[in-house]
């Protein structure tokens, strides 16, 4: 082995394949879908559920590029639209949730119907903010008591900002993992996970955020009163380790947040697949007028566009890059949670500057709803939020390069 | 399949280059800076090294072992530990790799074995020329064939000081771009020592060729000529990895710093605003380390690179210059203090901005 850049066939078939479903299945409802907030895209979500999730994406026998393919996935995907693939029928963050933390009954227990032949569309999703608690992740108040009596969780508390929260929380079949504690005395040591099924009495859907972008994803508030879930809906051990807080004890909580290692590359893909939406509709419309890069003109030569042009694409690959070498180290079974966030940092904030560079080159035209660049601008922006803000990962890539531990670094 | 480890074998060169340039570079920095002379027993020692010998080819002694991404391993580590000692060790390549790719039999006969025997050799090549516009696939200076010599006018600057060997001119040849080897006695070239913002400790100079004759056999490639475009891409894949070796160098300083440095009873490291400052730094040199890398290997990989190398050299040079200047700001006073190494730093990655190569990897 050694350093190289030559994605395997079948990494390249899976681009070909995804690329196609972002050009001839979401572009072309992108516009109608965004001006529409809170409507289900009918067509994408069964077209998906039909067909989209059985096909291969010509998969080959050979070598892969492993976690790399997903990430190229996901790029390609939001590169056609950013809210329709938050929209997706799939097990999405909930999905990582049981996958990372469940045993092997539970995984078959909650994600069968999303692999079931027929039926209807489904979401999975993971409910983690609240009102008071976003970065914060230890400070969540909604609570989980277990009922002996009944042998049940009992959860009350409130949840915001759950994507595809409407799907999973009112379609049965689809499962909601939310994150409560067992034991508000003992800090990140008493969080836990619950997979909590759509539909479950107690759970009520409050309503959907109005967003600057990803307007086609529904972005739920979630209100739990006396909601009972079985025993057995619990992910991971019902353990509080509390012997000391700032050690040992949160080897539960840190396990839970393990699971941002394999989706901040995930989200970093994402942002890179909008970002360059927006820089290939710039450059192809400023070529059309006769503005092309020059790569080997000298710098007194160059114009502002060309510069802005340059360092669009430099910056977009870097982060492309970095996502992709975090997660080489995933397929590998190697920790990543250094390179997820440095991938997740740089993404998050390259792409929120090239489209809004992107509106910008383009004038009255680039703010105008007739383009495009104007809704992947405001799509962008949420890529260095969610799944931790760009100043989370900062913190994270801070404390590594420094090692510090949380409590000397906060 | 996309792969970001080095092989065995470059992580193997690269740690020997790596605890080269910390046990031998680094301790002479500030006084190779300071008196602006090249400590020649580390020139040497690396020499012993083989870091040029080994990319060129066995026929003439070489290690047969060329690869851009090694190359970038290497500049990376050597440039870490001093850029200008980095590039005092690397001159022979700056000569010894466009001959190796173009020459004629004869020009690596007398180049290349030269290089590759026990004493080092210093290589110089004259690219860069003293003009705000000025362009490097198109300089001013001229080559024109006159009968079975040609004749050389122009300036150049930042150019190694040549030692026994020819130096490499590039020069306009009518519409093409070609290169040169000139003997830096001939007739018609004035030389004069420069004195520069960074780099102090490599004795560059300033030339001007004012008709000088050289014989057509010295054309590089001879009658055929050689792609000098080319070279010039693969240079900036060096220059970049170098640019990403004083951005580390850097960075790495300043954190160590910010861990010490106390204000207010804690180290300043374990406030967010110098905290976050250090963590963009790291981001930004690993992202323009890998588009180095990316371009590096397609040149092993026989791709066109010009998008590549162009971007990536941008890019590093950007981030050289933001890093430093970071370094010095988390010094706070003391960075602008020559006792420490940022304000170096900052002097030397500015230097980026200007500064081309023919291949050297």
């Amino acid at each position: 082995m050694a350093i190289s850049f030559e994605p395997t066939e079948n990494t390249v078939a899976a681009k070909e394949h995804f690329n196609s479903i972002a050009m001839e299945q979401m572009r072309p409802i992108s516009r109608r879908y965004d001006e529409n907030e809170g409507e289900v895209p009918t067509e994408w979500v069964e077209w998906w559920w039909n067909t989209g999730r059985k096909q291969t994406s010509g998969k080959l026998d050979g070598p892969s590029d492993g976690f790399i393919q997903a990430c190229v996935q996901a790029e390609e995907l939001c590169f056609g639209d950013a809210a329709l693939y938050l929209r997706m029928p799939t097990p999405a963050l909930g999905g990582s949730a049981v996958g990372a933390a469940g045993t092997s009954e539970q995984k078959v227990q909650f994600l069968k119907h999303f692999h079931a032949d027929g039926g209807h569309p489904i979401w999975g999703a993971m409910a983690i903010t609240e009102p008071q608690a976003g970065s914060d992740a230890s400070a969540i108040e909604t609570t989980a008591e277990f009922d002996e009596a009944s042998d049940e969780w009992v959860i009350n508390g409130q949840k915001i900002f759950c994507t595809a929260g409407k799907g999973s929380s009112t379609v049965d079949g689809g499962f909601t993992v939310v994150w409560a504690t067992i034991d508000p005395e003992a800090g990140r040591a008493g969080i836990k996970s619950f997979v909590v099924p759509a539909n479950t009495p107690g759970m009520e859907l409050v309503g959907c955020e109005k967003k600057l972008g990803i307007r086609a994803s529904d972005t739920a508030t979630l209100r739990f009163e006396n909601c009972r879930v079985p025993r057995d809906h619990l992910l991971g051990s019902a353990e509080v380790k509390k012997k000391d807080p700032k050690k040992a004890g949160d080897k539960g909580f840190k396990g839970v947040l393990a699971t941002f290692d394999a989706s901040r590359p995930i989200v970093a893909a994402m942002a890179v697949g909008v970002g360059r939406a927006s820089l290939d509709f710039v450059k192809e419309n400023l070529a059309e007028r006769g503005v092309e890069i020059r790569y080997d003109a000298p710098p007194a030569e160059l114009t502002a566009l060309e510069r802005d042009l340059m360092e669009m694409e430099a910056e977009l690959q870097a982060a492309r890059l970095l996502t992709w070498r975090a997660a080489s180290l995933i397929s590998k079974g190697r920790p990543n949670n250094l390179e997820a966030s440095m991938a997740k940092a740089k993404a998050g904030l390259a792409v929120t500057r090239i489209t809004q560079k992107a509106v910008g080159l383009l004038g009255a035209e680039g703010y105008s709803t007739k383009l495009m660049v104007e809704k992947w601008m405001r799509d962008a922006k949420i890529n260095d939020i969610y799944e931790g803000t760009q100043q989370i990962n900062q913190l994270i890539v801070a404390r590594r390069i420094l090692d510090y531990p949380s409590s000397v670094l906060r | 399949m996309i792969e970001f480890q080095p092989s065995d074998d470059q992580a193997l060169i690269a740690e020997t280059v790596r605890q080269f340039a910390e046990n031998e570079v680094r301790p002479q920095a500030r006084t190779c800076d300071e008196t602006g002379e090249m400590p020649a027993e580390i020139v040497s020692a690396a020499h012993e090294l083989g870091l040029v010998a080994n990319a060129l080819p066995e026929a003439v002694g070489g290690g047969g072992e060329r690869s851009a991404v090694t190359g970038c391993l290497i500049a990376e580590e050597l440039a870490w530990g001093d850029l200008a000692i980095a590039v005092g060790i690397l001159t022979p390549s700056l000569v010894g790799l466009p001959v190796a790719d173009f020459g004629t039999d004869e020009q690596k006969n007398t180049v290349l074995k030269a290089l590759c025997g026990s004493e080092f050799q210093a290589g110089a090549l004259a690219i860069t020329e003293p003009e705000f516009d000025f362009d490097v696939f198109r300089p001013r200076t001229t080559a024109t064939r006159n009968g079975d010599h040609y004749v050389i006018e122009g300036r150049k600057c930042q150019v190694p000081a040549p030692g026994e060997l020819p130096m490499l001119v590039t020069a306009m040849e009518g519409d093409a771009l070609q290169a040169f080897l000139v003997d830096a006695k001939s007739s018609g070239i004035d030389r004069k020592r420069e004195s520069n913002l960074g780099l102090r400790g490599l004795a560059t100079e300033e030339i001007t060729l004012s008709g000088v004759e050289v014989p057509a056999s010295a054309r590089l490639g001879g009658e055929a000529g050689a792609d000098v475009r080319s070279l010039i891409v693969r240079g900036r894949v060096a220059m970049a990895a170098m640019a990403i070796g004083v951005a580390r160098a850097a960075f790495e300083t300043s954190r160590d710093y910010a861990k010490e440095r106390e204000t207010f009873g804690a180290p300043i490291a374990t406030r967010q605003a110098i905290a976050f400052k250090l963590a963009d730094m790291a981001i930004e040199i690993d992202g323009a380390r890998l588009l180095t890398w990316e371009a590096a290997w397609r040149l092993d990989d026989g791709k066109d690179a010009l998008r590549e190398a162009t971007l990536a050299y941008q890019q590093a040079q950007k981030v050289a210059l933001t890093v430093s200047d970071g370094a010095v700001q988390v010094f706070g006073g003391h960075g602008y203090i020559r006792d420490y190494l940022p304000e170096m730093h900052l002097r030397n990655a500015s230097g980026f901005a200007s500064f081309e190569a023919l291949s050297l990897v």
